[in-house]
């Protein structure tokens, strides 16, 4: 198996990205939008649309197919305002949100399939790989990284390769760590749940809920970067795939 | 004869409650114990002369009742506090009387609005006015209802505008002597703004201000082709009065499309204005547009704040406004003149004001179909949020976002009555960042503070800062006590000379509204909403 030096591959993954971005012709989408749109799905259009987006007979937004709408534009008024005669009713939601939904939908015609194989990538994930000792997948492995339970339904494939081969430069905010050294100088790191002006909570490298009040500690330090290898010499370019793909096959309990 | 204030004093003091006259309305400092209007009075300064509760004795403040509300809207109203009756509006268009010693419930008054209501950001309210015995209620539906404030049933109903087409009704009306005064929400529907007046009796129209000017009326001129028919300027906020000029004071929302501003060419009055209005004719008297030409979604709904006093050591009569595009502006409010402008976070879009504070827009601050990044972001410096003037400190209390940016992206924007007309998305150039029950939010895409300005110098006097942002309104008190709360659920008091926080609560749930204090059976009384339920706070006994 030959493996691909991680320039290399960096050059065909923002290749990837661009085409994708390209060939939706939607400069705005972010990975970010897709994951705030999965979301909404849920809440707004899973219980008709389904978990695949082809429970309405003639759409299918895995296959890219529409009755009434084409543009994003044409997307963006449907949400709104529905169709009138149908079951399709008007969604009140803010732009950003209509905007986040349609980089949503757009993207389970993208990232549909991987090329890979499921089977193998779960071998890999859970063995060569190492992903357990911080992720978590169906109540099986570590709870201090980002639970990647439901990753195959909130992400693209291109983002999950980029998440893997570079994992500092995808990183998202949310799952930021966070280091804290209290008065009495113990130190403290794992993942940040949740702030305020007051106090910081955290799940901490033993997986232990913490909750500290900040006038009781000497410092917290919210770290930018990750404690995750980047996986672009570990993996083949065809093991990777097979790792894509397995990943975008974890939708969830729904 | 007796004089109408020893009457009303006479009454109060044999247990007789009186109706609420218009010269009560005028002199709230006569009864600080009430809060009878939206902002504690005409001049809007949320300013309350009760000083019993100190900033040596605030500690002690407790929980006395809690009203817990049958909605789980965003709570953003403000009560009403008459002679030991507390009349309070739970979102969308449910009114209350309680027992504003404890709590109990008198009455509820129950309106459904009609299936078409579609307020552009929330099935909100914010408050109610009191004329004699009648409570009157904006609804989501555009509704202005009269309704017996003892009995709590509905007088009369009319309808102010077309729900169907965006017009929507947010805001707690203002009594202005014989007349009650309203405006409109809707801007992002392309709706026509305008305010107007209403006898308080039978509701029927007196007068209305086209704020977006109609054929043949002075600024049509300000708009390209036929864009002022969906030019928005709503006014959403409530207003304020000053009985010495006999002029009304409101606010103006932004022009639509908010953020495509290709077919509007020209100043697009008066969108982003305060305007100065007669208050018998509803004729205009001066404008003062802080946002010609808003790209940006800058609405001019803020409170405006009226205070008579020296500035510069001259003796004026001023109006202190801090502007939802991250400007701090005092103007002279007998001619709309412009006196001070300095900003009091970050912004972009201008790289400044010039003498007659009109922005000098920064050239790269456009929308564009990639995005642009533009301080302050959508909802701005700040927003509807009601700030507070305190005349012992001579500080302007702002409730304000810092930091905080949006990426803009312009979108076409085709006019289809009740469908948006906004022409673009402005997102958190961060968008995962979570805020609310969960923050993830951090100091890279703002933070929330209390900015207290000095109107003298524009300098801020001191800023009390939050990680999470604030939409809560600010109430001051004669013991130069700031209360105020967040997001996050905090409800603060702060020393108003120097920001240090002397007491906090932690209420699990965002404040969204203005807190009040009143005063029953001699002792001070301070009311916060937070998430769903209205909390009341005491001195320890």
């Amino acid at each position: 198996m030959k493996f691909v030096r991680s320039s290399a591959l960096r050059a065909l993954l923002l290749a990837v990205f661009c085409f994708g971005i390209v060939a939706v012709a939607q400069p705005r989408y972010l990975p970010l939008d897709v994951e705030n749109g999965s979301r909404l799905y849920r809440t707004n259009c899973f219980a008709c649309h389904g978990p695949d987006g082809n429970s309405i007979p003639g759409v299918d937004f895995h296959a890219g197919k529409f009755k009434r709408v084409s543009s994003d534009e044409d997307m963006l008024r449907t949400i709104a305002s529905g169709v009138p005669g149908t079951a399709m009713p008007p969604t009140p939601m803010n732009d950003s949100s209509r905007l986040a939904l349609v980089a949503y939908i757009r993207s389970m015609h993208e990232s549909a399939t991987g090329s890979g194989n499921a089977g193998r990538g779960r071998a890999l994930f859970e063995g060569k790989g190492g992903c357990l000792a911080c992720h978590r997948v169906n109540g099986k492995g570590s709870r201090v990284g980002p639970d990647l339970s439901e990753v195959g339904g909130i992400r693209t494939a291109a983002y999950i390769e980029r998440s893997i081969v570079a994992p500092a430069e995808s990183i998202l905010p949310e799952h930021r760590f966070v280091r804290v050294v209290t008065l009495g100088g113990k130190v403290v790191t794992g993942r940040r749940l949740n702030e305020d002006t007051h106090t910081i909570q955290l799940i901490d490298t033993d997986e232990q809920l913490r909750s500290f009040s900040k006038s009781e500690l000497e410092t917290f330090t919210l770290l930018t970067t990750t404690t995750m290898p980047g996986y672009q010499d570990k993996f083949s370019t065809a093991e990777l795939a097979d790792v894509v793909t397995y990943l975008l096959t974890l939708k969830g309990l729904d | 004869m007796i004089p109408r204030a020893i009457a009303v004093t006479f009454m109060l003091a044999a247990g007789l409650p009186a109706q609420v006259s218009w010269e009560r309305l005028l002199h709230p400092e006569r009864e600080p114990q009430n809060w009878l209007t939206y902002s504690g009075g005409s001049f809007s300064q949320r300013y309350s002369t009760l000083e019993d509760i100190k900033p040596d004795n605030v500690k002690t403040l407790e929980m006395q009742w809690v009203y817990q509300a049958r909605s789980l809207e965003k709570f953003e109203a403000t009560p009403l506090v008459v002679d030991g009756i507390m009349y309070l509006t739970e979102p969308p268009n449910n009114v209350v009387a309680l027992d504003a010693k404890t709590g109990a419930i008198f009455w509820v008054y129950e309106y459904r609005p009609a299936n078409d209501a579609r307020p552009c950001c929330g099935s909100v309210n914010r408050g109610l006015a009191i004329l004699g015995d009648t409570l009157f209620m904006g609804t989501i539906d555009s509704r202005l209802i009269a309704i017996d404030a003892k009995a709590g049933r509905p007088i009369w109903n009319i309808r102010i505008g077309d729900p169907k087409a965006g017009y929507s009704i947010t805001q707690a009306p203002l009594i202005v002597k014989d007349k009650v005064i309203v405006g409109v929400a809707g801007a992002e529907y392309g709706i026509s703004g305008f305010i107007a007046a209403y006898n308080p009796a039978s509701g029927k129209e007196v007068w209305r201000f086209n704020t977006i000017p109609q054929p043949g009326e002075p600024g049509h001129e300000t708009w390209a082709g036929d864009s002022w028919r969906h030019g928005g300027g709503s006014t959403w906020v409530t207003g304020s009065y000053d009985a010495s000029l006999n002029t009304v004071y409101w606010g103006v929302g932004n022009p639509g499309a908010d953020w495509n501003a290709d077919n509007r060419q020209g100043d697009n009055l008066y969108s982003d204005c305060a305007i100065a209005l007669d208050a018998d004719t509803g004729k205009l008297k001066w404008y003062f547009q802080f946002t010609p030409h808003d790209e940006f979604d800058y609405d001019a709904v803020q409170v405006p704040v009226l205070v008579d006093g020296n500035w510069q050591g001259s003796p004026r009569k001023m109006m202190m406004w801090a502007n939802r595009n991250g400007f701090f502006y005092v103007l002279d409010r007998t001619n709309g003149k412009f006196l001070y402008g300095t900003p009091f976070t970050k912004e972009t879009w201008a790289t400044g004001l010039d003498e007659s504070g009109r922005p000098i827009r920064a050239a790269t601050a456009t929308p564009t179909e990639a995005g642009t990044l533009i301080y302050p972001g959508v909802q701005g410096g700040t927003n509807w949020y009601s700030p507070s003037y305190s005349p012992r400190t001579g500080l302007f209390y702002i409730p304000s976002w810092q930091d905080y940016y949006m990426n803009l992206a312009k979108m076409p924007a085709e006019y289809n009555e009740g469908q948006r007309y906004t022409g673009g998305a402005p997102r958190s150039p961060v968008p995962t960042l979570q805020r609310g029950p969960i923050n993830t939010w951090t100091a890279e895409n703002g933070s929330g503070a209390v900015v207290a300005m000095d109107p003298n110098t524009g300098g801020k006097k001191w800023q009390f800062k939050m990680t999470d942002v604030t939409g809560s309104g600010i109430l001051t008190t004669a013991s130069d006590i700031v209360f105020t709360g967040g997001r996050e659920g905090y409800f603060y008091a702060l020393d108003a000379k120097d920001g240090t926080m002397l007491w906090k609560a932690a209420l699990g749930g965002p404040i969204a509204m203005g807190p009040i204090t009143y005063r029953i059976d001699g002792r001070q009384y301070v009311a916060v909403a937070a998430g769903h339920a209205l909390f009341t706070f005491a001195m320890r006994q």
